[in-house]
């Protein structure tokens, strides 16, 4: 009997353990999927727990009830990796031998990057929306919260769901105004990139939309350190940004295990093969969603497309076959823009986000331009997670491979 | 596109970027810092200026933080030697390309 062993029960590990279990036969490979947490987060939700849209039990489900009969979960934290023994340690002292192994470890904030970030301040004015516990921390703010200057933070690229933090300032700027106290909210977004997005096109639509709600954008800026006691973010050019709320988006991370194994970058994510998904050290390794160190968006969309990549390639590699390189970047995601609208964009590693329909050329959903059926589409989503997405079954309309290309007018 | 500096002409993207980073050396570097406002390029420019160029024909992805983490300068020595964008500006200034922010 061989083993392989995914790390990891967030978005990218449970659709792998869905799909392999189909595709392995269960007389000759045992499936163990291991987590520290036995929750499952349904992310995206976490932008709407401030604002009151989404509830926590809409959000959180037991991840037991996603994992395929035939794997076995694990609910333990990893210690180490040790790749040139084939094995993983566990923090209970246990030994996990295997054949193959997938890293879906995902990322994490890291507060504790930024001076001045982790202290009495935080959860008290200084907020994250990342995890449950900094977006409960926001909502209860919030409902007190008489108004001033709300700045909207993004310390270091990359950061998982990149458009995160403009939607949150989209959201803010709806919220306030039907609480009727838009007046007393003066919202800044604050960025390290050069523009509201990573990519040119999109910056253009996205830049219009923050001018139009009266958001104030500050661009090129890195923040040295956080002066909680006055209130400021100081940038290592001297540049000084005053905050009554700061919502930042700490550095990200791969996970400490990573780091503790050797086996991470600077940023503890892992070099990994851009189109195959091998990791480029250790053949039997297997990298896919956050944890990867791949130009492409850290998003459960990303992590989707690569799953079946990457079970392909799992199968080929058994069978010692050469490996497909396949994954081409395709990320796509929605941008609530407020008011019950939302943009949506396509793109890969080449090709930038631009106008269109989606899915295929005619699609009813608008690309790169704010629509109400985009806002639904959002919104029908958690229910696509849940039902469609983590038990890895087919959603009509959606490749892998990024299929709609753009068209002349629409480059 | 084409552009002259120092008398020769160099392959350049619309945002002035080297095309081949072969074509760089050093009196062509001192040009394009004088367009972007820095008049002497020091030895700790130059420290810097090689160590991106290295870095960058390693395959390396560049980033603020890789620089910080060097060894060679420091996140705020950084600013200081390039100030506004640190890395954009030293990059062209290195005759590499543009950093690939990210996603």
């Amino acid at each position: 009997m061989k083993r392989l062993l995914i790390l990891g029960a967030g978005t990218a590990g449970t659709i792998m353990a869905n799909h392999l279990r189909r595709r392995l036969p269960k007389s000759d490979w045992q499936l163990t999927i291991v987590d520290r947490s036995d929750k499952h987060l349904y992310q995206p939700g976490l932008l709407f727990l401030p604002f009151g849209t989404y509830s926590e039990s809409q959000i959180i489900r037991s991840t037991r009830d996603f994992i395929p009969s035939g794997v076995e979960f694990l609910h333990e934290e990893v210690e180490s990796i040790v790749p040139s023994q084939n094995h993983v340690l566990l923090k209970s002292g246990k030994k996990l031998v295997y054949d193959v192994a997938v890293l879906a470890t995902g990322s994490r904030i890291a507060p504790e990057e930024t001076e001045g970030m982790l202290g009495d301040r935080w959860h008290k004015d200084i907020f994250d929306f990342y995890t449950l516990d900094g977006a409960r921390a926001l909502r209860e703010k919030r409902k007190n919260w008489s108004g001033g200057r709300l700045v909207v933070h993004i310390n270091e690229m990359p950061i998982k769901c990149p458009v995160a933090p403009l939607e949150f300032c989209f959201l803010a700027d709806e919220f306030f105004f039907k609480r009727g106290m838009r007046d007393r909210v003066q919202l800044v977004y604050v960025t390290p990139l050069s523009g509201a997005f990573t990519k040119p096109k999109a910056t253009k639509t996205l830049s219009y939309l923050l001018g139009q709600k009266n958001i104030e954008v500050v661009i090129d800026f890195n923040a040295e350190r956080i002066d909680a006691e006055e209130r400021k973010l100081v940038g290592y050019d001297g540049r000084e940004i005053a905050y009554d709320l700061l919502v930042t988006t700490p550095t990200n991370m791969g996970d400490l295990a990573l780091r503790r194994s050797g086996i991470g970058d600077d940023l503890d994510f892992v070099a990994t093969h851009k189109h195959t998904l091998q990791s480029l050290q250790h053949p039997n390794l297997f990298v896919l969603g956050d944890a990867t160190n791949l130009p492409s968006s850290k998003a459960g969309s990303v992590a989707h497309f690569q799953a079946e990549t990457l079970t392909e390639n799992i199968q080929r590699f058994i069978a010692g076959k050469p490996l497909l390189e396949e994954f081409d970047g395709h990320s796509n995601c929605f941008i609530e823009s407020g008011f019950g609208k939302a943009l949506l964009i396509d793109f890969n590693y080449e090709i930038e986000p631009h106008a269109g329909r989606f899915p295929f050329w005619f699609g009813p959903m608008k690309l790169l331009a704010e629509s109400r059926l985009n806002h639904w589409g959002k919104l029908f989503f958690r229910w696509v997670y849940w039902n469609r997405l983590l038990p890895a079954r087919w959603i009509p309309g959606i490749t892998r491979q990024k299929s709609v290309k753009p068209r002349a007018h629409e480059s | 596109m084409k552009k002259n500096l120092g008398g020769r002409e160099i392959e350049v993207n619309e945002e002035g970027y080297f095309l081949n980073p072969a074509d760089w050396n050093s009196t062509l570097a001192a040009e394009i810092a004088k367009e972007e406002g820095i008049v002497d390029l020091s030895d700790a420019h130059f420290r810097l200026l090689h160590f991106l160029r290295d870095q960058q024909a390693k395959g390396v992805a560049l980033t603020i933080r890789g620089v910080g983490k060097s060894g060679v300068v420091t996140v705020k020595e950084f600013y200081d030697l390039f100030p506004g964008g640190p890395l954009k500006k030293a990059s062209k200034i290195a005759g590499i390309p543009k950093p690939v922010g990210c996603i």
